[in-house]
Order: structure tokens, then C-alpha cells, then sequence
């Protein structure tokens, strides 16, 4: 009885280290198969074209560091100042404003409030592509197309509600006593909202701004639609005329792609812990 | 304390302009465009009823569009929230704490990097001669090195592809949260009543995350009716209007032909299918909240 036992947990325990093994198999697979291509990217990104077609697998016999120059030179370094340039702007305004509305909507009594609460919050059950045709017809009426404003205002629009929805839920969250002995030395309510709530929402802002510009930085079919001028196109849309500009120099056709890539994924390494809290609250939106 | 009434107004004033200037406004523009005849080459411009509405039944584009559409949510349900939800119950097992974060990390890799970036990448990785072929070949299964995007069978599974390769990580993200918030005890005592890890799994797990798991499949669902992006950077719809999509429909009506009432018709077909998720979603959220 006894032996019959431990020969059961023995045979059990072989067969559950065979299981572990061939998760830990599935997992170390799926983690090449993400790995994998962007690492080729990288690696064939100091390849010339002949290199890439011929050895597709191997490592550059030399390193063509002058690709990146090429690609920087050919068009790579105006979408990236673009979309630098955008994306703060986006930032800037979205948290901006989006904290004027939430401090309105959690300091405030007034008629209407939860009305323009379900206004601001309910954008966000909008995705941007169906208001593709309008929007493109709104900003020739504007006066804006063809401008960085045709790409800020519509993606300041789209990312206010869930601004607002985070910052609000924050503010409520702040003790008021502060605030109101800042009242009585004569603060006003600009004053208390920047001096004393926004300082103390630091992590909030932090996360805003990291959803901010992860939409912004990778926004493509209001780039596409909304800007003519390939000098203004920010990366999303860039790329695409840089593709027809290199043609057939793949080397250095990666190389954009890779440098347009960076960014981002070191700021989100720099910056998980808000990146990753930010889309669990945030997770509402796609 | 004292608080002048117009204060809060002012306050919410940037907002609202912009929120209802770019997001409403437009929404009914959109209503009211598709009722029209109204091409952006001619100035005519014609009130036509319910026409372009029932143009949408003899659309043959329309139809495969929408088809390719579902084969997207289908594929996207099955990879990216099975999927997904399967690689996140892993990593948080005690038992690859070790390597968790590693793998997490590369894993979510993909989903910050645009969608352009990995769409051109991609295509050197469909090319005939590209790398997937040459894999291909190398493992003996050469009949199947296939010019992935250029086949009118092939193109828009080729591009779903794609788009679970970039997208499984989020949702498996938005998982490990919620998983991380089961409290350890409920593992605890269920292994110490002998259950086996899919026992768990299925009794523990996923009842604990069943809300995050209906956000993931609006999320998916959403997102595979609203797919544009991918899907014009690989293959344009093509060959032919093979992989077209309702995005890339509305895309070509507008902007290419020039057709703005049908293609703001093509918009609310996709407004009425996101916004009922987008409901569906709301209401969940309001549940969990009390």
C-alpha cells in the first residue's frame, strides 16, 4: 500500500517534470518566434541587398554602419523629427486640458456635471477610423489639412476621454485638506490645481502621458489621410515613401525601420511599471 | 472657500469644444453624408435616401470584406484571448517565476512597435525567396513555399498572421494583471486538495478573470472590424479584393474613387457593429464596478 504510493508520486513527479519541460519548450519556441525576426531585422539592417537574398540567416561578413546614415539621411531623420514633434504636442495638450476637465468634474458642484461626464466619457466608445470621410472634410473646412495641427487635434480628441477618465479618478482620491488651507492663504483654484493636485499625480500624469504617446507615435490612418506632403508625414506613413525612395536597398531599408522602432520600445522599457498599470486601467480601449 | 460658478464651465471648455468638434460632429456628419450621392471629383452632390444603404447588398467587395473581417475576429478570439490567457496563467506558475519577466517582456515586444514597421518587415518575411520560404524549404516542405501575399487563397491569412504574431502580447499583458491579482491562497489550498495544474487552470483562473476576459474580446472583436492598418501595408486588399477588409473598403470608396456617400456608409456599417461591443463592453464595466 505504502510503496504502491510513493511508486505513484514517483512516477507522477517524472511526469510532471516532462510537462514542465515541454511548456518550458513551448514557451522558449514562442519566445523565437517573436524574437527571431526582430532580431534579423536588426542583424540585416548592416547587410547589403545581395547579403540579405544570399545569407539570409547568417551574421554581415561586414558591418554597413553607413546604412544607417543613408536611411537617417534619406527621409528617416524629417518623419522622425515629425513625429517627435507631434507626439509632444498631442502629450502636451491631452494632459492639459484633460486635467482642467477632471479637476472641474471631481473639485466642483455645478448643474450638468454628470451630464458632461458621460459626454467626455462616452468618447471613448468612438474608434477614429469611422469618423475617417468627416474628419477629412473637417479639417480642409478648418483650414488644417495638411498640417501637424490635422493629426494633434483629432488624436487630442480621441485620447481626452480616457485622460480624463484616469485623472479624474486620481483627483478623487486627494485629500482635500490641503487644498482648502491653500484657499484660505488666498490660492487660486489654477493655483491649487497646479501647485498642490497635479504634483501629487505625478504617477498618473506618467502613465497618461506613456498611452498618449504610444497612440500618437503610432497613429496611421490620420497620417495618411489628413497630411499630402511627405515632408510632414510623421514615421507610421513615412516609412512608406521611404520604402518607395530606397526601392531595392534593403539594407537600408531596415536600417529605417529599425531606428523608427527604438524609441519606443526603449521608452517602455524605461518606463513598464507605468506603461503596464496604464493599460490595465486603461485597458478599456483597444 | 469660495468658488465663482463659471469656473468649472471654463475648466471643461477646452475639452468639450474638442471632444465634440472631432468626435461627435463628425459622427453625424457621417449620417448624414451617407444619405447623399456625392463623389469629391464632381461637385453634384444628391440627396439620395436609403440607396447607398441598399448598394451594400450588391456589393460583392462589401461582402468579402466582411467575411474577411470574421475570419479575423475568429482567428483573433482564438489566438490572442485563448492564446493569450494560456501564456499568462504559465508565466505567473511559480514554477518559470525565474524566467517570467524575460519572456513577458520580449513577449510584448510587438505591440509597441507600429504596425507599419512590422508590416514591412513582414513582407520581407512573405517575399517568395524570403525567409519563411527558405525555412521552409530547409525543413522539407517545399510545396508549401508559396508567395504568401501575392495568393488570392493565402493573402489574408498571411496578413492575420501577422497580426497575432504582434498582438497576442497585449492581451496576454492585460491577463498577467489580472491574474496577479488572484490572491495565492486559492492556489494554495487547491494544491494542497491534490489538483492538478489544468484543474486549476480551468476552476480557479478563469472564473477570477472571466471580466478582463470579456474586455480582451471586445478588445479583439473591436479590433478585428476596425483592422486597417496591417492589411494596407501587405497586400492593399489585393490581389484582386482577395484580403479586403470593411477599413481598406472605406479607404478605396473615399480616397480612391472618390465615392464619400457610400464610403461614409461603409463607416456606419463599422460604427453600429463597434459601438454594440463598445456597449456590450460598458455594461461589464459597470457590473464589475459595484
Amino acid at each position: 500500500m505504502m510503496k504502491e504510493r510513493t511508486r505513484n508520486i514517483k512516477t507522477q513527479r517524472v511526469f510532471s517534470r516532462l510537462q514542465i519541460g515541454l511548456v518550458f519548450g513551448f514557451l522558449l519556441i514562442y519566445f523565437v518566434v517573436i524574437a527571431y525576426p526582430l532580431i534579423w531585422m536588426v542583424i540585416s539592417s548592416f547587410k547589403d541587398t545581395a547579403t540579405i537574398f544570399g545569407d539570409t540567416w547568417g551574421l554581415p561578413q561586414e558591418w554597413k554602419i553607413g546604412n544607417y546614415a543613408t536611411a537617417w539621411d534619406l527621409g528617416i531623420s524629417s518623419y522622425f523629427l515629425n513625429s517627435v514633434l507631434v507626439t509632444t504636442l498631442t502629450c502636451f495638450i491631452t494632459v492639459l486640458i484633460s486635467a482642467f476637465a477632471a479637476y472641474a468634474l471631481s473639485r466642483f458642484e455645478f448643474k450638468g456635471k454628470m451630464f458632461f461626464f458621460l459626454l467626455i466619457s462616452a468618447g471613448l466608445m468612438f474608434s477614429p477610423q469611422v469618423s475617417l470621410v468627416p474628419l477629412y472634410q473637417l479639417t480642409q473646412d478648418l483650414g488644417i489639412y495638411n498640417t501637424y495641427w490635422a493629426l494633434i487635434l483629432p488624436y487630442v480628441a480621441f485620447q481626452i476621454p480616457l485622460t480624463v477618465l484616469l485623472f479624474r479618478a486620481h483627483f478623487l482620491g486627494i485629500d482635500k485638506e490641503l487644498e482648502e488651507s491653500a484657499f484660505l492663504d488666498g490660492c487660486t483654484s489654477m493655483g491649487v490645481l497646479f501647485r498642490i493636485i497635479l504634483p501629487l499625480s505625478t504617477p498618473i500624469v506618467l502613465t497618461a502621458t506613456v498611452l498618449i504617446s504610444f497612440f500618437a507615435w503610432n497613429e496611421f490612418m490620420f497620417s495618411l489621410v489628413f497630411l499630402d506632403d511627405d515632408s510632414l508625414k510623421t514615421i507610421p506613413t513615412g516609412l512608406l515613401a521611404f520604402r518607395g525612395a530606397v526601392s531595392t536597398n534593403w539594407g537600408v531599408m531596415l536600417a529605417g525601420l529599425t531606428i523608427s522602432a527604438l524609441p519606443i520600445v526603449i521608452l517602455f522599457l524605461l518606463t513598464q511599471k507605468y506603461f503596464i498599470s496604464g493599460l490595465a486601467e486603461g485597458g478599456v480601449k483597444g | 472657500m469660495r468658488k465663482k460658478k463659471i469656473t468649472p464651465y471654463l475648466f471643461l471648455l477646452p475639452s468639450l469644444i474638442i471632444i465634440i468638434l472631432f468626435v461627435y460632429y463628425p459622427l453625424i456628419r457621417n449620417i448624414e453624408y451617407s444619405l447623399f450621392d456625392w463623389n469629391i471629383f464632381s461637385i453634384a452632390r444628391e440627396f439620395i435616401g436609403f440607396q447607398n444603404y441598399q448598394h451594400l447588398f450588391q456589393d460583392p467587395v462589401f461582402f468579402t470584406a466582411l467575411k474577411n473581417n470574421i475570419l479575423y475576429a475568429i482567428f483573433s478570439v482564438v489566438f490572442q484571448v485563448g492564446g493569450g490567457l494560456i501564456v499568462a496563467a504559465i508565466l505567473e506558475d511559480k514554477i518559470f517565476s525565474r524566467f517570467s519577466k524575460i519572456f513577458r517582456t520580449v513577449y510584448f515586444i510587438p505591440v509597441l512597435i507600429s504596425t507599419t514597421i512590422i508590416g514591412l518587415l513582414f513582407t520581407f518575411i512573405y517575399e517568395p525567396q524570403g525567409m519563411l520560404n527558405q525555412l521552409l524549404t530547409s525543413i522539407g516542405l517545399e510545396e508549401f513555399a508559396i508567395g504568401w501575399l501575392g495568393n488570392s487563397t493565402t493573402a489574408i491569412y498571411a496578413v492575420i498572421g501577422v497580426s497575432q504574431w504582434q498582438n497576442i502580447g497585449y492581451i496576454m499583458m492585460l491577463f498577467l494583471v489580472a491574474i496577479q491579482r488572484i490572491p495565492p491562497t486559492l492556489y494554495e489550498a487547491a494544491s494542497l486538495d491534490g489538483a492538478s495544474k489544468i484543474q486549476m487552470f480551468l476552476r480557479i483562473t478563469v472564473p477570477a478573470v472571466k471580466e478582463t476576459m470579456i474586455v480582451c474580446l471586445v478588445i479583439t472583436l473591436s479590433g478585428a472590424f476596425l483592422v486597417f492598418n496591417e492589411i494596407f501595408i501587405l497586400t492593399s486588399g489585393g490581389p484582386g479584393n482577395a484580403s479586403a477588409v470593411l477599413g481598406m473598403h472605406l479607404y478605396n470608396e473615399a480616397f480612391i474613387h472618390g465615392n464619400m456617400g457610400y464610403a461614409s456608409t461603409i463607416a456606419n456599417v463599422i460604427f453600429v457593429l463597434t459601438l454594440f461591443l463598445a456597449l456590450i463592453q460598458m455594461k461589464v464595466f459597470k457590473t464589475g464596478k459595484e
